[in-house]
């Protein structure tokens, strides 16, 4: 289990912001050369699913994966090396952000074509119980890719073979610059779509943590007790661009009102208000854990900077196993 | 001891032996446990191995190539089958984006061991969508590999060989070969990917064939052989990796180069075999080489432009003569073709 207590899921919310919002900072820097999507005001979602799984259960993620492999204990180092392009990432430089990998933590992979890792992980969770073992495999996805028609396919399949899969669609509204309103039709929910497959779904607060983990539990629960996989549909929003650093509330596509609307609703803030009003945190160790943290990302830093690059040749590489 | 087997069979005792053989394989495609067996490739094996390891799947091309891929990365070696490549074009985004790119965008981290058996053919009006032959797209892609055997003896062991590949393998069976019989060993044994066979030494000309057209090209060289052209005609049985070696040492030897693929001539496995052989051997070329494929166009389904749109034998033949400056003559053993849209009953193995 990667957090149980509720101090332990700020932290990770805590951690998970501040390695995010480092990025933008060093993104300038223009030595991150590759695109890189952001998961500002999506931690909750990580967070809250990814403790709710054990550390032999499989996640698998998209483009916007950082969260997703930071809260399923993928290793920091690694990530950052990789993002710099560094021989050191642990895609040795081959796949950078987008391309996230770390199979001691369980975290299988992610690749960004939209809803291309959704089959995937219903195979691999296949292959789990055709090899008697007790795996639940989480797949995080967008409102995006419940468009896509291989996301019908692998509800159907899942369901079909009642496997132990947890679909995770991060609801955030958009997809790149396009409104939810331009994609689907209203009056129905995400979430009835995979009802109408057969699975048990689900929509609800994608920015509360203890919520996103008590529902995860329950879901993997039934998901491990052989009773079908679950659909998890959590309503969120992406604070930054699409890919990229920066804010873009004024170039048209949404408005600054409905972003301030969602920034009071700060996972990682409302998180730390419950933790000191029911005292489970005091003031002095939430500060420590910053320092902690911040200390840890500047050592990541200082590693993939100082790591290097693949050598010469090494594109041809790896090509077969 | 001699036991001759056909194509299918040999196909299916391969899939047999490797389920036998290897708990991570599994079987799994439309239609695999019905009474048809694909083309009696996988009859019984459900009743056999149980349906846990052999299965029917969903119309869900796309979804179900993406399972095998999630299998493949965590332990298991799938068998996917379509029954036309036709159909696996739907696929082609986890084929290409996904299980060609796994082992080498993550860095080595994991490898992606599945076999995805597809079929080309021709013939009973299957026409432009049943029936084309795709291996050029998936020889282009690095990360996959692409297996065409000819005869039911490199079917069987190429078959196994891909199943051990740690790598997606693109298994092409071209179904007028299905029923043609060979003396096909009964035990578990390998034909190694990326090597190509002498089937018929000759001095004159080298004509490389693949899948159904090395039968054509065989044909091609009893043919010409009347005429004192001696062909020799090599099964390139790999496309990707191909066995550049055995090509060119006998292109060396003969000096002269034909391709005859199952594919549109235009942009396809013919193309990248006579452009790395006259890269090489420039100097020592005889005649320019000669690809012959299907024209570039879809398939036609009318039995009266089918017969003029799949290439046979003769121009094959006459492929060579041109190389030669001879004319083709109409050799004795040549046979009158009455209908041209079903197998050549004539092709009899084993080869």
């Amino acid at each position: 289990m990667i957090a149980s207590t509720a101090f332990e899921h700020y932290r990770h919310l805590l951690r998970i912001r501040m390695v995010e919002e480092r990025i933008a900072e060093l993104y300038p820097e223009q030595e991150m050369r590759c695109p890189v999507h952001l998961s500002i005001g999506q931690e909750a979602v990580a967070v809250g699913v990814c403790s709710a799984l054990a550390a032999t259960d499989w996640v698998l993620s998209g483009h916007r994966n950082h969260a997703h492999y930071l809260a399923k204990g993928g290793d920091l180092k690694r990530m950052l090396a990789e993002i710099y392009g560094k021989v050191t990432g642990c895609a040795k430089g081959k796949g950078g952000s987008m391309h996230l990998t770390d199979l001691e933590a369980g975290f299988l992979g992610a690749t960004p074509i939209v809803g291309s890792t959704i089959p995937i992980a219903v195979g691999a969770a296949l292959s789990a119980r055709m090899r008697g073992e007790d795996r639940v495999v989480a797949v995080f996805f967008g409102d995006g890719a419940c468009e896509t028609g291989v996301f019908h396919e692998s509800l159907n399949f899942a369901a079909l073979k009642k496997l132990s899969v947890l679909f995770v669609c991060e609801n955030n509204l958009y997809s790149v610059y396009s409104p939810l309103l331009v994609r689907q039709p209203g009056g129905r929910t995400i979430s009835s779509l995979a009802e109408g497959h057969g699975l048990r779904a689900l929509q609800g607060d994608g920015n509360d943590v203890d919520y996103v983990n008590r529902v995860s539990a329950e879901a993997a629960a039934h998901a491990r007790d052989g009773k079908g996989p679950v659909f998890l549909e959590f309503q969120t929003y992406r604070w930054r661009e699409h890919c990229g650093p920066n804010y873009d509330n004024e170039i048209g596509y949404r408005t600054p009102e409905e972003f301030e609307r969602w920034r009071a609703l700060d996972p990682v803030s409302t998180a730390e208000k419950r933790l000191l009003e029911n005292r489970q945190a005091t003031r002095e160790r939430i500060d420590q854990a910053a320092s902690e943290i911040r200390a840890e990302i500047e050592e990541a830093v200082r590693f993939a900077k100082s790591s290097p690059f693949p050598s010469a040749g090494g594109f041809a590489d790896g090509v077969y196993a | 001891m001699s036991r001759e087997i056909s194509f299918a069979e040999a196909l299916r005792e391969a899939q047999d032996l490797c389920l036998s053989k290897y708990p991570e394989v599994f079987l799994m495609g439309l239609g695999v446990p019905d009474p048809k067996g694909i083309f009696g490739t996988t009859i019984d094996l459900q009743k056999k191995h149980g349906e846990h390891r052999v299965f029917d799947i969903p119309l869900s091309e796309n979804a179900i190539t993406g399972v095998a891929l999630g299998a493949a990365i965590t332990g298991m070696r799938p068998i996917l089958t379509h029954q036309r490549v036709d159909f696996a074009v739907i696929s082609m985004e986890q084929i290409v984006n996904q299980a060609a790119k796994w082992h080498y965008m993550f860095g080595g981290a994991m490898s992606a061991p599945m076999v995805i058996r597809m079929i080309i053919g021709r013939g009973w009006g299957q026409g432009p969508q049943h029936s084309q032959s795709l291996q050029a797209w998936f020889a282009h892609v690095p990360g996959l590999k692409v297996v065409m055997p000819t005869t039911a003896r490199d079917a069987k062991g190429l078959l196994i060989a891909s199943v051990e590949d740690n790598n997606p393998v693109v298994f092409l069976e071209h179904r007028w070969l299905y029923s043609i019989r060979d003396d096909v060993p009964p035990d578990y044994y390998t034909v190694p990917l990326g090597t190509a066979k002498v089937l018929r030494e000759g001095a004159d000309v080298t004509v490389v064939g693949i899948s159904y057209m090395t039968l054509e090209a065989l044909r091609a060289a009893d043919s010409l052989a009347a005429q004192g052209i001696s062909v020799e005609v090599i099964d390139l049985r790999t496309i990707q990796p191909w066995d550049t070696e055995t090509v060119l040492h006998s292109v060396r030897k003969t000096g002269r180069l034909v391709v005859a693929d199952t594919g549109w001539q235009s942009f396809g496995v013919a193309a990248e075999i006579e452009a790395t052989t006259v890269e090489n051997l420039f100097q020592s070329m005889k005649a320019p080489p000669r690809r012959v494929g299907l024209p570039d166009c879809p398939s036609p389904t009318s039995p009266a432009l089918a017969a003029e749109f799949f290439p046979r034998s003769d121009r094959i033949s006459s492929a060579v003569c041109e190389l030669l400056g001879r004319r083709r003559a109409e050799s004795p053993s040549r046979m009158d073709y009455e209908k041209l849209d079903v197998p050549d009953n004539t092709f009899k193995g084993p080869f």
